[in-house]
């Protein structure tokens, strides 16, 4: 097939945003009138040198990336253009690709948090949360309350620097250029919090299978108080600097619009369900960690554009920072890990006085420990939709197999059905506030 | 407080295996709390059908496991035979929050078993990852291409067959005697 097939043409003047077709019929059409581009390399350097191109079809295809400043990392499009309206496109990924899940195969589960911390860059701990709950899943153990409630902490933190890296570069891709280094700054205050309770400030293989790795610092409460009192400000200058202004109200508003139908057919999840209005969101839906002792408010958009998937983002921040406070009121005392020796390393003062805890260090160090055969899926609400891990056991201390449920990746679907009809300028902005992390999509 | 939410989320399971029997004509097991559907290559489309008739608005995943190597003993419900691939469906209910996992055995060098596109047509890259990643194929799929690997790339990497390659470093400093 080459582009200029009169069949090709007639179709994809049908197709677009004058008709009437229900969304989620619009999503699932398989021919060239399809908002996906779905041509390999080799067809489309066929097209390229193909020297019988009509003189008057004036459509091109252009790639854009996977080395393109908005495309965050290696995202590649291939676009089907016709002038600066982007007629089909296809999202071509796997740029990233290192073999993770093979990798998790080879590593124990107290190493596995090491692999998958390594995922989604941008808010580590829920890929380390969904590893551990479903790892715990498996061998159906408890963790202590407190546990539960510093991972829910330092996940809200991380949705919160996760959401402010994304207000960064979303400004950024917009041309607030200025918005890059305040979204920048207010998360590197929040990695400066991390540090200190982790020991790194990305990467932090903290949550594991069975809690925590360490306690809370003395003094957190201080600190993350002072984290409370610094943001609410600085989210006030982003609403001057952005929400309220009228050229970046232009440049979102109508941008990329998806209906519910549409979202929910595409598996889409997160912050693009939620701005068809939607109101989907596993901390309130599916209660995980003890997110039904808290109160906040499930963000929804209207529209379903960008402008509300980028106000979405911001809310949430706010709703966070709601969940940290009653978090600083309620966290109870207790142990940070279960205290079960054959899961979680015996304390340091233990290996001096006891044999048994010096074998059992050993022991969880060099072989790990055996996971009861079986199969189990963990989710959680990342700041990017459904973040799941597939584990399935054979009784050994490594996974049998481990599968991601990136919601990066399955979001990335949503793009060519966001851009169709819309000009390449904007496709800057959808690329942007779909806010793929390449990281996860390509694993 | 944690028996009561388990004994309760128990009750739901029983129950929502008990309504799933009636509804499709699938094999209906626990795991870990999940219900699972056991479906055969042929019922795959029939079930999910069903599920998709029945308010399962959404295809949340879909993987696929290679059971080559596997040490344990598989827990099989009576009447599934035991395939070297298994496809794993996940499809979630909004409404009455519920979840299933639809399990498929395939056999076979290069399996085939029919698409979920046209149900839910979110199943593309997961379909294509899968393909890329196990060899499975799926019949009238739009695009059964590799997502992950490059286009010309030869085996599956996620099969247990496919050994895990190494690249070894040079040292700068390293001798050369060794």
């Amino acid at each position: 097939m080459t582009l200029t097939d009169p069949e090709h043409l007639e179709q994809s003047e049908a197709g677009g945003l004058g008709d009437n077709i229900d969304g989620a019929e619009r999503v699932k059409r398989r021919g060239s009138d399809s908002a996906v581009l779905r041509l390999s390399e080799a067809e489309c350097a066929e097209i390229g040198n193909d020297p019988n191109t009509d003189a008057d079809d004036e459509r091109v295809l252009l790639n854009m990336g996977p080395s393109h400043p908005s495309t965050h990392g290696v995202l590649r499009l291939m676009l089907e253009m016709e002038g600066e309206t982007v007629l089909r496109s296809k999202p071509v990924v796997g740029y990233l690709h290192t073999g993770m899940e093979k990798q998790a195969e080879q590593l124990t589960y107290l190493q596995g948090g090491t692999n998958v911390t390594r995922m989604d860059y941008a808010s580590p701990l829920f890929t380390e949360l969904a590893f551990s709950l479903a790892t715990e899943k498996l061998l159906g153990i408890e963790v202590p309350e407190r546990a539960t409630w510093i991972r829910m902490l330092m996940c809200e933190l991380n949705r919160m620097s996760s959401h402010l890296l994304f207000m960064a570069t979303n400004g950024m891709d917009l041309g607030a250029v200025s918005m890059m280094i305040y979204g920048w700054r207010e998360r590197e205050e929040v990695l400066r919090f991390f540090e200190k309770v982790t020991g790194l400030r990305m990467n932090h293989n903290y949550i594991r299978p069975g809690g925590v790795a360490a306690d809370m610092p003395d003094g957190w409460e201080a600190d993350v108080e002072h984290l409370l009192a610094l943001i609410p400000p600085r989210l006030e200058e982003y609403d001057i600097l952005m929400t309220g202004q009228p050229i970046w109200r232009e440049r979102l508003q109508g941008v990329g619009v998806l209906n519910a139908d549409e979202a929910l057919a595409l598996s889409a999840t997160g912050p693009i369900l939620r701005s068809t209005g939607y109101a989907w969101d596993l901390r309130r839906d599916e209660p995980y960690l003890a997110y039904s002792a808290v109160d906040f408010d499930v963000i929804v958009g209207s529209y379903g554009d960008c402008y509300d998937r980028y106000a979405i983002r911001l809310n949430e921040i706010r709703e966070s920072m709601r969940i940290v406070e009653q978090i600083l009121d309620k966290m109870p005392a207790g142990d940070y890990r279960v205290q079960d020796k054959k899961v979680t390393p015996p304390p340091r003062v233990r290996i001096d006085q006891s044999m048994e805890a010096l074998i059992h260090h050993f022991k969880i160090f060099t072989e790990g420990y055996k996971v009861p055969e079986g199969e189990a899926y963990a989710c959680v609400e990342s700041p990017r939709g459904e973040l799941g891990v597939y584990l399935v056991s054979d009784g050994t201390s490594t996974p049998y197999r481990m599968h991601v449920r990136g919601p990066s990746f399955i979001n990335v679907q949503t793009m060519p059905h966001l851009m169709q009809n819309g000009l390449i300028a904007d496709g800057v902005a959808i690329i942007s506030s779909v806010d793929p992390i390449m990281g996860e999509v390509d694993r | 407080m944690s028996d009561e939410i388990a004994a309760e989320a128990a009750d739901d399971v029983a129950e929502a295996a008990a309504i799933a029997t009636l509804r499709y004509d699938a094999i209906v097991a626990d795991s870990n709390g999940d219900v699972i559907l056991h479906a055969t290559s042929d019922t795959y489309l029939d079930t999910i059908t069903a599920a998709h008739a029945d308010g399962f608005d959404q295809l949340i995943d879909l993987t696929a496991v290679d059971y080559l190597t596997y040490a344990g003993k598989r827990s099989l419900p009576e009447g599934i035979e035991a395939g070297r691939f298994e496809l794993v469906t996940a499809l979630i209910n909004h409404q009455r929050r519920e979840r299933i996992r639809i399990r498929v055995q395939l056999d076979g060098d290069e399996p085939t078993i029919a698409t979920a596109f046209d149900l839910y047509p979110g199943a593309e890259y997961l379909e294509r990852e899968v393909y890329d990643m196990f060899g499975i194929v799926f019949s009238d799929h739009p695009d059964m291409s590799r997502v992950l690997m490059p286009e010309n790339w030869v085996g599956h990497p996620l099969r247990k067959d496919y050994a895990v390659g190494s690249i070894p470093v040079q040292f700068k400093a390293a001798s050369n005697q060794r």
